[in-house]
């Protein structure tokens, strides 16, 4: 337990030492959204039509780019190393990592998320669906990120290789989080839609850190 | 079973016994799938609503149940070869993937032409051809993998655990997509209920679908072949294999 | 043979194009999976003979070497 929150203070503050680098996915994110609107033309209704799916998107997109870096320092100055052979259950570790990579790189996006909303001019109720969803659904990103991640960490060219391994994987959470987004739009009840995602969270909380800590080990060896 | 099982841990014995297999599969195969595509080209009847387009069926439900397939067996011998450590079952993982990937494709491009003049476009967001595009990338996503890795055991690990990955996640993909497309699109697509198929059209359908699932076979089995070839170069059996090979053909062409 | 003539047979009732596309591109890309393999096979007995003589000289070339150096 004491290595495990020893592991957590020192992500926190490598975290909060990279703020620059941690910001890049968010500016992204901001930018990725901004572009839609130039893209398919200023027309409140359809900014709002497509709004919960742009913005999903943007949220997938640039998790993506996050997760890049969550094992990628560990792994080149061999704290990752040590971190294996020091004894903390490997499974528990990663879920640490995986949480504070959370707070500190997708956390950002769902607090910007308000402005965004405005800039789609989402109305209130599809608002807090929006926030809702991210909330339960982005940590499953990290979760089953974390694993493609942990597996390409040791090849140093992962980008686009996880996004091919990812984006797949990703698109029932797409898909049900719009949903409910779009439900909010047409007052419709939007808890089914919730349940769903809250139950994809809960089974990849529960099976994805070994599978995380199994994909480390290959990678280290 | 796991000790009549076990010597085929080991590379030589399964290379022998997919050379064993190999001619039966590909005879099979072969044979099948000639008579199965004559069967269903010239002598089935034609559907009364769909005309002679419904003969894309013979080679577009083989395709599409093949691939399901091929991706149950790659994960399972991932599943195999990361349990057990072995190393001939990362071989046919990556053998199948190969296949599976091309069996996708087809079943995804026939799709497309039946659904030209059934539904009107070659590409309509249904949720069974939604599903199979996306099966298509879980297959590349495993093989770019495999092939973006130097250490080819480090390799066959990841591609394993990417495959699991994928087989869990199909069956919700599946009625994720599902959903989202009835949710989308009502009853603007055509409903091909099938009320029982009379035998005529059943029956070059089961010799389409052993011809598929016989040649799929033998491709794999030949591949397997190559990756065991490719990992053992240098062992002594491999070499004297590859020598015997050569005096072969040489007499051959001469 | 279900059709009356060979016309019948490649017009499939109008829908020849698709049910052509549909064979043709079906059975061309399950030939060019087969004639992968088989190549690959081929290409890999070369290679691991050239690689056996490979290191057959080197092995031969590391001997010389010994011999000359005694």
């Amino acid at each position: 337990m004491n290595g495990l929150g020893a592991l957590l203070r020192r992500d926190l503050s490598l975290a909060y030492r990279q703020r620059a680098e941690l910001m890049q996915p968010l500016l992204f994110f901001i930018l990725v959204i901004t572009l839609f609107p130039l893209g398919v033309g200023p027309e409140p209704n359809t900014l709002k039509m497509i709004g919960p799916g742009v913005i999903w998107v943007a949220a997938i997109l640039s998790s993506l780019l996050g997760l890049e870096r969550l094992f990628r320092d560990d792994f080149q100055d061999g704290s990752l190393e040590q971190l294996i052979l020091s004894g903390v259950p490997l499974a528990a570790a990663a879920l640490v990592k995986v949480f504070v990579h959370w707070l500190t790189s997708i956390l950002p996006l769902i607090i910007i998320s308000p402005l965004l909303a405005l800039f789609l001019h989402l109305t209130e109720p599809m608002y807090w669906a929006l926030v809702f969803t991210l909330l339960i659904g982005t940590p499953i990103l990290s979760l089953i990120g974390a694993i493609a991640v942990g597996l390409t960490v040791g090849l140093n060219r992962g980008g686009v290789l996880l996004a091919l391994l990812l984006l797949p994987v990703f698109i029932p959470l797409l898909i049900f989080a719009t949903s409910a987004v779009e439900s909010a739009s047409m007052q419709l009840q939007y808890s089914g839609q919730l349940a769903i995602i809250g139950a994809m969270f809960l089974f990849s909380l529960a099976l994805a850190p070994f599978a995380i800590a199994y994909a480390l080990r290959v990678s280290q060896t | 079973m796991w000790k009549w099982l076990h010597p085929y841990a080991k590379t030589e014995k399964t290379y022998w016994l997919c050379q064993t297999l190999l001619p039966w599969f590909s005879v099979l195969g072969l044979v099948a799938l000639i008579t199965g595509a004559i069967w269903a080209l010239a002598f089935s009847p034609a559907d009364y609503q769909q005309g002679d387009s419904y003969r894309i069926f013979h080679i577009h439900v083989p395709s599409a149940i093949l691939s399901k397939s091929l991706y149950m067996g790659m994960a399972i011998a991932a599943f195999v070869g990361l349990v057990w450590q072995v190393k001939t079952a990362f071989m046919s993982m990556m053998a199948i993937a190969a296949v599976g990937a091309v069996v996708t494709f087809v079943s995804l491009v026939t799709g497309s032409a039946w659904g030209k003049p059934m539904w009107g476009t070659w590409w309509e967001w249904d949720a069974r051809m939604t599903s199979q595009l996306v099966l298509l990338f879980l297959f590349f996503g495993v093989m770019s993998l495999y092939k973006s890795f130097e250490d080819k055991q480090q390799a066959s690990k990841a591609a394993g655990v990417m495959a699991i990955v994928g087989i869990i996640n199909l069956p919700i993909i599946h009625y994720s997509v599902e959903w989202w497309n009835t949710l989308h699109q009502g009853a603007t697509l055509m409903k091909l209920d099938k009320p029982s198929m009379p035998l005529e059209m059943l029956l070059p359908f089961f010799v389409s679908l052993v011809g598929w699932s016989s040649a799929c076979g033998a491709i794999v089995l030949l591949r397997i072949q190559n990756e065991i070839l490719r990992r053992e170069m240098k062992r002594p059996w491999v070499i004297a294999l590859a020598q015997q090979n050569v005096t072969q053909s040489n007499t051959a062409t001469k | 043979m279900y059709f009356d003539s060979i016309q019948d047979f490649w017009s499939m009732g109008g829908y020849g194009l698709y049910v052509w596309l549909s064979f043709g591109i079906g059975f061309l890309s399950l030939c060019l999976l087969w004639l992968d393999s088989i190549f690959a096979k081929r290409k890999l007995m070369s290679q691991i003979l050239t690689e056996q003589a490979r290191q057959v000289r080197i092995k031969a070339a590391k001997q010389k070497q010994a011999g000359s150096s005694v």
